[in-house]
Order: C-alpha cells, then structure tokens, then sequence
C-alpha cells in the first residue's frame, strides 16, 4: 500500500513496523509511532471532517492537542466507540476503525453543508432570537430539532467494558510538560532530591526536540539529548507520559489522566484503560509550551490549510510531507524555518506571504536564500477550493497562487489554560502580546521562545544555580511582533471548532457586546471542548479592533477545566458496581428475604416462604409476633455508649425526658429535638450505671445523632464530663416479641428472671455461653426484648430460636406492627417540621432546658391549626391508602379549621397520609396521617385523594390496637438447652502477589479509652503502654499499642480479654472521671503489606502516605473510599486498616481492586519487566 | 477537594471534614424573648469574603473547630481550636 506523502526516510517513526487502520471503511497502512493524523495525511487524506454549525469540509491543522478540525470517532467494539478524538492525538495501532463525524450520507457529500448556504440565518444568538415564540413549540419542535443537529459524534449506547483507576499522589513538584522547559526543570529539580512528577500528554517525553533532528544540544541531536535526559532523571522523578494535566483545582490539587491502553492494538480486559491523578504538589512549573495561532483570512478553514510549526512536526517527527506545493502565509519568523526545512525535503514554496516588510534575520535569510519567493506587507485575502485548498489569492488583489497547502503562523500564544483555572493573575505582555502568567511558569509558556534560555530558566525554575547548554542549529529570529486590534476581514474563521468567524463577532460588538465573557457567550467563541486553544487571542484581537478598546482593556475569558476532555470513565475511576457505595450487611444472614435500603444498610423487608407473595409474608409475620412470637434483626439501630459524671445531665439536654432520676438498670423511651423545636431522632436511653448509659438511635439516624451530640458535648456543654462513643456494631441486636417471646427465651437464658423483669427494663446476663445485655422493651405492645450480643454469636441465636418456631420478621412488618399501636417512624411521621406535641408526645418532654424545648414555645409552634398526628380508617375496609396522598374536605364540608380558602368549589387539602398499610390483626386498611388541627377531626369523615378519585375515610385516634392483656409470666426454667454450634467463617480466598498481600487479621481485645490527661496517664501506667499524647502517633510494646485517635480519645489494643483489660483501667482512673468501653468487635483488621501497599492504599486514601508524611507509628482515622477507617502504619511496608465490621467487604474489595494491576503482572508471567 | 489544616491533624483533604455553619453563635437564654430565639434559629451571616465558621474533622480527630475562610477564593485563612483565639 501506499503512502505517497511519505518521506524517503527521517522522522520517529518506525518504518519496520507497518501498521493497518482504516478510516471511513476505507483500509490504509502507516507506521508504528505514527498518530491517526499523520498516517492520514501520509496517505492523502486531506478531509478528515465536516464542522459543527455549517458542515464545511474540514481537514487537519496542527499536529497537537489544540486541534479544532480533525474530530474523529474510534470504533474498539461493543462499549468502546469513542467520539470527538482529535486524530492528532489519537496513536496509531494495528486495526484501528476511525470515522469521520457529522456528515451525512457521506463525508464528500454531506447535506448539511447546505447549513453552510443559509448561514445568514445562523447568527450568533440565533437559538434565542429564532425560537421565542410560542412556547409550546420549544417542546415539540425546536428542541428535538435543535438537539438533532447539535453535537458531535455518538456515544456508546452498552456499558463501558474497560476497568478505570484512581490515584492519589503528593509531590514536592508537578512538572506539567515534557518539553525542553519541563525536561530541564526536572533536572534542576531532580538535584534538590524533591519529590517530583512530570507529565506530559504525548505518548513520547520531549515536545518541541522532537521536531529538531538538526538542532544540537551539548553536541547530541535534540531528540537524543531527550533520550538521555529521561536516562537521568529515571528513578528520581515519576515520569508519566500519556497523561493530560486537564484541570486545577483548589490547593494545588491538579488533576491528570493518564492513558494506558488506548494505543494498544490489543487492550485486553483486564487491563485499566485510563488512571486518574489526583495531585496535591506543593508547587506546581507550566512547561505546558505554545499554541500557534492561525490567520484569520476569508477561506482559511480549507482543508490543507495547516499551522506552520504542525508542518514541521510532520516532516520531523513523523516523515510526512504535508503537501505537494506549498504557500506559506505568516506574521512571523518562525514559518520561514517551515518553508525551508520543507523546501529541503523537496517540497515545492510556491511562496511566503508575509505581513510585515521585509525583514533580515537569519531565518528570512535562509529562505531566500533557496530562491524561495517572499511577497511582504501583504495577506492572503481568499482561498479557493472545495474539499482540499487549491489556490490563494493575495491581498493586492492580483496575485493568485495555486497550490494544495497554505501554512499559516500568525504568532504564538503561551498556553495559560491551567494557570487561568488556578485564578493566577495573567499579565499582559505588550512586546509579544500575549497574557502570561505571573508566576510559576517557564519556557514558551512563559513567553520564552529562545530554546538556550527556556532550558536555562528551567534548570533553575526552583531557587538553584542555573545552568547552561550549548545550542546549535538554531536560526536566529526576530522576536515576534504583537496581535495588533484590527477590524477584520468578514467572514474569515476564528474559532473552528465552534464555527464563529469575524463576522459574527462584529455582529455582537454592533449589538453592544463589549465585555469578552459575554462576546464568548453570545458566540460561542473559546466554548465547549476546545477552550479556544487556537482562537482565543484571535477572538479577543478581532474584539479589540471592533469595539476600538485595545487588547489589553478587552482581557481574556476565564479557561475552564478540562484542559482537553476527559472521559466518563475516567472521572468515575473504580467506583462503579460493587464499589460505586458500600452495601453494609447486618450480621445475620438471611438468605432469602427480600431486602430494602435503610440508610447505608441493606435490611431484611420480609422472608416469604416458597410461592408466598410478600403481602402475605408479611401477614403471617405481623400475625406470629400477635399470636405467638417473631423476631428481628434490629442490630442496624445505631448504639451510642454515653458515659461520665455528667452523662445524665448532659442526655437531659439532648432528650427531652429528665434522666436524672432513672435508675440503673431502667430504660425510658426518648425524643430528640433540634433546637427549632422539630423531632430529630427517637431511642431508647437505658441506664446502666449511675454514670454509664446505652442510648439508641433509628438506622439511618445514627451518624446524625452522634454528631450532633458531639457537636453540644464539644461546643456548648463543654464543662460536662462526659464522652461518646459508637458502639454500633459492637453489638448485634435480635428483638423477640410476641406472647411466646419469654418462654421461648427462657429456654436459654439462664441468669436472668425473665418473670420478673419489668417493661422498660435492662440487665446483663448471658443466652447459653454468650454474655448479653437484654433489654425488655416493645415497640409492637406485645412483651418484648432485645438481645445484645457480640456479633460473631449473632447468627447462631438466630438459627437456635428459629429451629425453635420463633417466625423471622422484617422491616415491613415491623412498620405495621408500630402503626398499629400508633407508634411514630422517625422519617415517616416526622419530616424536619413536626413538633413532640403534633405527633403525640408532648408528655416525653419533662426535662427542665432540654434543646429546642425553648422553641416550642414560639408562636408558631403552638398554634391550634398545626398539623397533628390522627388514625384513618378507609370505608371500605379493603382499602390501603397510598402514603403521601393528600387528605381533603369537601367543599361542603368546610368546617373553619381548613385555614384560608382557596378556590372554593374546590377539595382543600388537609394534610397527608404518613403511614399506611393492611393490619392483618384488624384485617383491613388503615393509615397514620398529619391533618391540620387533627385531633379535632377525630370522627369526622374526609377523603384522601386515589387513583380513581376521592376515598371515604373516618378520623380516628392514632391508636388501632388496644393495650395487649398482659400475658402469663413464665416461670424461670431449671433445665437449660443449649444453643447451635458456632459455625467456622470461609476464609477469603486470597491471590498471591509479592508486591502488595492483603490478609485479615485475628480478633484482637480493643478498648476505646475516653479520659483526660491525669485519667490517661493512669491508665497507661497500668496498662503498660502509655497514652500518647502527640496527635496522629501511636505508641507499641511488643504486645499491645495505644493509638491517638482524638485529643482525649485512645484506642489500646491487646491480647488480653477486654473485661480484663478494662477492669484494670477502671481500677487505675479511681475517682478521675474516664470512659472506658470494649470495641473489639466493632471492627476487624485488614493487614496490607508490601512494597506497593501505600500506593494500593493511595487508590482510595487521599492522604500523602510517603514515609516523610506519614511515619512509622502514624495512626489516625481517615476515609478509604466511602468508608471510614484507622490507617496505622506498622512497619514501613506493613498497615493496618482497622474498618467497622459492616465495612469489611467492600474495603476489602477496594483493596483488591488496586491490587489487581500487581497480581496481573505476575499472573501474565509472560509480560515484559 | 479543599485542604484544611485541622488544628490537630494538621492539613486533611476535605471529605474528611462535615461543614459545621457560622461559628460564634450564642444560644441565647431560655428567657430571651421570641425575636432573640428566631435570630438564632434562622438569621446568618452570608458575607461575601471572609467568613466564620466551625467545620468538624468528622472522619479524623472527631474535633469541632473554628475556621476563617474567604467566601470568594476558597481560601482559609486560619483554623484554631474551639475556645481558643
Ligand atoms: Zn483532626
């Protein structure tokens, strides 16, 4: 196969490797090393696309990132089309399918170009001025329209097959370009042993040497002396080629992608298609380089027309000639090396048509020297040619060149994107004019065009002594001249990518808008993906001259992130699927039953026998917990240990009840207000000692709870001696209820008199061998207990009493269970806005200044028409009302309470169903509602709003089921049987891998240690391992540590049991008060070890895990994904993660997920090291 | 993703943290009249500029602590711990 435009030999590529694509169906070859654009243009593909509005032909016209033209679709198969690849960036590989974009039929004949003939009508704004009117039309007509046309490309409609990860990394300095600049900073930074990363968003490090095969470096050709700086600086600074710095984010966090397959003919499954970066570098070098700027000339987006410097990039580095007879249009000197390095490949100069006068430096001299002609003080006026260039007309109106490739150099514009995003100041610069950053910068991006000294300024970008190359090979130029603010020429292009030429800037100025943000906006200049790379400076030259304001006064539009797009894939990294939020799982499983979400938990709704409907799984179940006995698993509820002197006192204030005359051992249901007054929470506070308490919350709750009482423990009640701790999943929770519940229990329970243990009551004791808290408590009004118990022993209770015919109940029967007896749910009946006294509890509120008490006294909280609580009970009884439907009157029903009427022919709502469902005790519907002034409803008829219109209801008490007759006692039982066995727990199955093991660890005795300073040096003189007293440390004996976790909070692990322990830590404190309380089996461990065990921790951990930052003996509690975890560092290659039980997998999933990439590479032993 | 120096742990990444809205309000007494407790409840500073508030090293330490951060910039100008200057 051919390639006609293919030099004789030179350039990067690799001419031993032929590489096949095709594009538009159509088959080509090109080489290894070659980009999509390249090979195209090797083999004469000059009309690569059509453009976004008028559908122009367009063809390729840089060599980089910044094109706007070339936009191409990759085809990789099911999930892998990617559209919008500029092919300048995209590498070739054997059997790559790229196809054009947004023509139709085809690309050479495309109807919309005919947009291009009505493009008077396509104005700037015109979606605003044509589609006003009617409205109705927008729907119908103009959006699905518009939509049709708009965008580029197509998505994929399957899932993304390919894996995407996620790393956090700190540095010392990020580099951001690997060009000479980024290249020779490296060095100068590699020297300071700082912690350096260079990226660089090509596949090879290098830039602009690349291009320069005959330009010297301390004697070695430029693309060598690259070699060798890569060859030094390998080892010392992470070197990431393929990885676009795309946005700049707060405190330095720098975002990149890194791209690890996308050029690989075969990218296999398993491997990760992109890596995201997140960055934190203490300072941040742009060696991000220039863009050049195309002219702006009537018919300058022909294909075949191309930037000058993307000329030479072709010739250099990929050994393409990008045409047969070129005219070279420029306002600098730079295009004249263009024109000569082409000239000595044998391509035909048909001439160099130069703005300025003529002009005498080294580089002009060469040109003509070669006998090339120059036209100066002139520009190209128009071109000709349909889907490739093939004459340029002068501006003297009688010159008229032929030929097949116009280069154009209209200057350089330093790329300022990422610094624009990090709100750095940009400077205008008159001599090149052009914005440049204030700080942090070097090399072309810093307006440094001279390569000697962009590679002087590198190698001191960080304070030390600069050093020197020797250059040669260079021609000597004349410093760019300054954009000058001109009224242009109308209806040349300015933005490609967007389709806006000068006319329509000129329409905007004469419509009045001067400020550049909003010409951006009205125009569409410097939008979307391009960010203006190549029209930003056009457009605000082209401002400049319409409104007469210069440029410095007009100023740049702000550059938005990404830099160059991103992919979804990317963004989204490893957390999709499984790891996309943690599933937490209670500790008994239930195969089986069907599951709901409650908070972050998965919990059981009901267990439906085989055919059973879930209707009438729950009907038996509310029936079993009414008539004999059912039990839940309700270790979901959260659990706060609150312990101290002033514990009392302080839940006095969180709650409304007065708890400072509770006895030990008695439990008292328990409300919690926000200050405003509204209910926040529901539990049950139980008094274990005079200074300990166990308190309740709902499931999803819990996290709130905890840390709104911190936040008064902290801030408000700061002189109470009390502390917190969750003690959640410390304990599994299996309520029983029903009439059988104590004889059932007392099967196994052998230490606690079930008979005589009052309501509202808790005690410690044990079921067979299991030591329990069990609290008598009943939120169905059947006799009712609740078992806690560590968690390893939760199943097997659960399998003894069920073999026992206690029926398993889930959260749907619970729920009709509570209404039945008019019991609220916190989130159901309460909503943020709902008072104790609206719902019924006003007689919970006996503490004298308990929070949001003071509130409930404001006017509005008290008046006579606010919603309250009431029973429905539909007509007919078969009825079960939709929860959250309207309650009404009838308009003949206005009964004054209604508050102010609206529409009076209408039905006026009253309120809203709450709860509803079908009581299989009463055998019909009935639902909990919040009607205003409701309780003076009570049997008064409404309707609620269905589906079929109004249904009849009765106003009822809230109240359905009549106290249960209390039922016989069981008489405490001689004979004890015994529960199931413990079963053994499958351990996980773990791949090998050297460079990072995953294994998690035996159960260990952990203590949660809460005190202050005298307390703490107690208990540490006790225990053997003092408190530490630096945040973040830890301190380790050989057989127990104690960990900082808090300024008054120590978590101390040991082998010893944990009554043990905590028995000789109470007996330490004496009288200081402290908090001393057993976690060992809140969380488990999870040992990560290896020489890639922090960066696997980094996939997911966003804290700096350098040995520098976070020392052997670090400990503290942190975020790993969504989960929170204690990181502890061991040894230098050994960490702990301690995680909540409910955690465990998916932080052992996450885990496994950033270890794949290392068990990969020893799996496929046959990869190359 | 903010970084933000917790007067304890030094600087976090911000998911660590729950926002803990203005900083330097006073409960006001059981006595104070309706007005004083619906200023409390529902009035707040909203400068544009720098900015008082509390944050909560929630996933760290557990701390509540005082902040300064401009409004405009993103910018936290001093963090310190709860009752001290
Ligand atoms: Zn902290």
């Amino acid at each position: 196969m051919m390639q006609p435009f293919r030099t004789a030999e030179g350039g990067r590529i690799d001419r031993s490797h032929r590489v096949r694509f095709s594009f538009d169906g159509q088959a080509y070859s090109g080489y290894a090393g070659d980009t999509l654009a390249s090979a195209l243009l090797a083999n004469d593909v000059c009309l690569i696309g059509r453009s976004f509005k008028y559908h122009r032909p367009r063809g390729i016209m840089s060599a980089g990132s910044e094109e706007p033209n070339a936009l191409v679709t990759i085809d990789r198969g099911a999930g892998r089309i990617a559209p919008n690849l500029r092919a300048t960036s995209v590498e070739l590989y054997d059997g790559l399918k790229a196809c054009s974009q947004n023509r139709f039929p085809s690309l050479r004949f495309d109807i919309g170009a005919l947009a291009g003939l009505a493009a008077p009508l396509l104005p700037p704004g015109f979606i605003y001025k044509s589609f006003m009117w009617p409205p109705s039309f927008w729907k119908r007509l103009y959006e699905p329209a518009i939509r049709r046309t708009a965008g580029l490309g197509r998505t994929p409609a399957e899932a993304d097959p390919d894996r995407y990860l996620n790393q956090y990394a700190h540095c010392d300095i990020l580099i951001i370009g690997g060009g000479a600049a980024g290249l020779a900073a490296a060095l100068g930074a590699s020297a300071t042993g700082a912690r350096v990363i260079l990226c660089d968003e090509q596949a090879e490090l290098g830039g602009g040497l690349l291009d320069e095969p005959n330009v010297t470096i301390d004697g070695w050709p430029a693309p060598d002396w690259v070699r060798e700086a890569i060859g030094t600086l390998n080892g010392s600074v992470t070197l990431l080629p393929r990885t676009t710095a795309f946005g700049w984010y707060p405190n330095t966090m720098i975002g990149l992608t890194e791209r690890l397959t996308d050029h690989l003919g075969e990218p296999g499954s398993q491997r990760p298609r992109e890596r995201l970066w997140q960055v934190r570098a203490e300072r941040v070098v742009l060696a991000t380089g220039a863009i050049e700027r195309p002219l702006v000339f009537p018919g300058n987006d022909r294909p075949g027309i191309m930037l000058a410097g993307a000329a030479r990039t072709y010739l250099h580095r990929y050994g393409v000639k990008v045409g047969k007879r070129v005219v070279v249009a420029t306002a600098g000197d730079s295009a004249y090396r263009a024109a000569t390095d082409l000239h000595m490949a044998g391509v035909a100069i048909a001439g160099i048509v130069d703005r300025r006068p003529a002009g005498d430096s080294e580089a002009i001299q060469s040109a003509r020297a070669l006998g090339i002609p120059i036209h100066n003080g002139m520009t190209i006026s128009s071109t000709e040619g349909r889907n490739r260039v093939h004459s340029a007309k002068l501006s003297n109106g009688t010159d008229i060149i032929p030929c097949d490739t116009i280069l154009m150099s209209g200057g350089w514009t330093p790329s300022v994107h990422l610094f624009s995003q990090s709100r750095g100041a940009l400077v205008f610069d008159a001599a090149s004019g052009t914005y440049l950053p204030s700080q942090d910068a070097v090399g072309a991006c810093a307006g440094v065009f001279d390569l000697s000294t962009s590679l002087r300024d590198g190698t001191a970008a960080f304070g030390g002594e600069p050093r020197s190359f020797a250059v040669l090979g260079v021609p000597a130029m004349a410093p760019s001249e300054p954009p000058v603010a001109t009224v242009p020429h109308r209806g040349a292009f300015v933005d490609f990518q967007n389709d806006v030429t000068t006319k329509d800037l000129a329409i905007a100025a004469d419509e009045g808008f001067v400020s550049i943000e909003h010409v951006k906006r009205y125009t569409t200049a410097g939008m979307a993906t391009d960010q203006g790379k190549t029209s930003n400076l056009n457009a605000l030259t082209a401002i400049a001259g319409l409104t007469g304001q210069g440029i410095e006064h007009t100023g740049l539009t702000t550059f938005r992130p990404p830099y160059t797009p991103v992919t979804f894939g990317a963004l989204a990294g490893p957390v999709r699927g499984d790891l996309f939020a943690p599933i937490r799982l209670p500790p008994i499983a239930t195969p089986g039953a069907v599951q709901e979400d409650a908070g972050t938990w998965k919990r059981a709704r009901c267990f439906p026998n085989a055919k059973e409907t879930i209707a009438a799984a729950v009907a038996r179940e509310c029936l079993a917990v009414r008539n004999d006995a059912g039990m839940l698993d309700a270790s979901t509820l959260g659990k706060i240990a609150v312990e101290g002197p002033d514990a009392a006192a302080f839940l006095s204030r969180i709650y409304t009840d007065d708890f400072t005359k509770l006895e030990p051992g008695q439990c008292r249901y328990a409300v919690m207000l926000g200050e405003d007054g509204f209910i926040r929470d529901d539990g049950i506070v139980a008094r274990l000692a005079p200074d300990r308490f166990h308190v309740t919350t709902t499931t999803g709750g819990a996290a709130y709870v905890l840390h709104h009482m911190e936040d008064y423990r902290q801030t408000e009640f700061f002189a109470m001696r009390v502390w917190l701790t969750s003690v959640t999943e410390q304990w599994a929770v299996i309520a029983i209820q029903g009439p059988r519940a104590a004889e059932v229990l007392a099967l196994f329970i052998p230490d606690i008199d079930l008979g005589t243990m009052p309501h509202m009551a808790v005690r410690a004791g044990h079921i067979g061998d299991v030591p329990i808290q069990l609290f008598r408590v009943s939120f169905t009004g059947e006799t009712g207990f609740e078992i806690n118990l560590p968690p390893d022993h939760a199943q097997r209770v659960w399998d003894t009493l069920r073999q026992r015919d206690v029926t398993p109940f889930g959260t749907d029967a619970m729920h009709v269970l509570c209404a039945e007896k008019g019991h609220i749910v916190i989130g159901q009946e309460t909503d943020g806005t709902v008072t104790p006294d609206d719902v019924g509890l006003g007689w919970t509120i006996r503490g004298t200044d308990c929070i949001g008490k003071r509130s409930l006294s404001l006017p509005d909280l008290k008046r006579h028409d606010r919603k309250q609580l009431v029973g429905l009970l539909p007509a007919d009884p078969a009825v079960v009302l939709e929860e959250g439907a309207q309650v009404t009157v009838a308009p003949s029903a206005r009964d004054g309470l209604s508050g102010p009427s609206v529409g009076a022919r209408n039905a006026q709502s009253v309120g809203h169903v709450t709860s509803s469902h079908c009581s299989p005790t009463l055998n019909r519907g009935f639902a909990l509602a919040l009607l205003a002034a409701g309780r003076s409803r009570i049997g008064t008829q409404l309707s609620v709003a269905g589906p079929d219109g109004g249904i009849p209801v009765t106003v009822t008490a809230p109240v359905f089921l009549e106290k249960t007759a209390d039922r016989p006692k069981p008489s405490p039982r001689r004979t004890q049987e015994p529960l199931l066995p413990l079963a053994d727990q499958p351990a996980p199955v773990v791949r090998p891998c050297d460079s990072v093991q995953l294994a998690t660890l035996a159960p260990i005795t952990r203590l949660s240690i809460r005190a202050g300073p005298a307390a703490g040096t107690a208990i540490g003189l006790a225990l053997g391992v003092l408190l530490p007293t630096v945040p973040c440390r830890s301190v380790m004996t050989p057989n127990r540590a104690a960990l900082w976790l808090g300024p008054d909070e120590w978590l101390i692990v040991a082998p010893e049991s944990a009554s043990e322990l905590a028995a000789l830590a109470r007996k330490a404190v004496g009288d200081h008060p402290a908090s001393i309380i057993d976690v060992s089996h809140r969380s488990q461990t999870l040992e990560i070890a290896g020489p890639c065990a922090a960066w696997c921790l980094n996939a997911f951990c966003a804290l700096d895990l350098d040995l520098t930052a976070f020392p052997v003996g670090m400990c503290t509690r942190t975020l790993l994904g969504a989960a929170e975890i204690v990181l502890w560092r061991i040894v230098a290659e050994v960490f702990h993660v301690d995680v909540a039980r409910s955690l465990m997998p998916y932080v052992r999933a996450c885990l496994e997920e950033a270890r794949l990439e290392f068990v990969d590479v020893e799996v496929v032993s046959s990869r190359p090291k | 993703m903010l970084l933000i120096p917790c007067p304890w742990c030094g600087p976090r990444p911000e998911n660590e943290f729950r926002y803990g809205g203005q900083a330097n309000l006073t409960r006001p007494a059981a006595s104070a009249d309706d007005a004083a407790r619906g200023a409390y409840l529902y009035l707040r500073d909203n400068p544009r500029g720098r900015h008082q508030e509390r944050w909560r090293h929630r996933h760290g330490c557990g701390r509540f602590f005082n902040c300064v951060r401009d409004t405009v910039t993103d910018r936290i100008a001093s963090t310190s711990k709860i009752g001290s200057l």
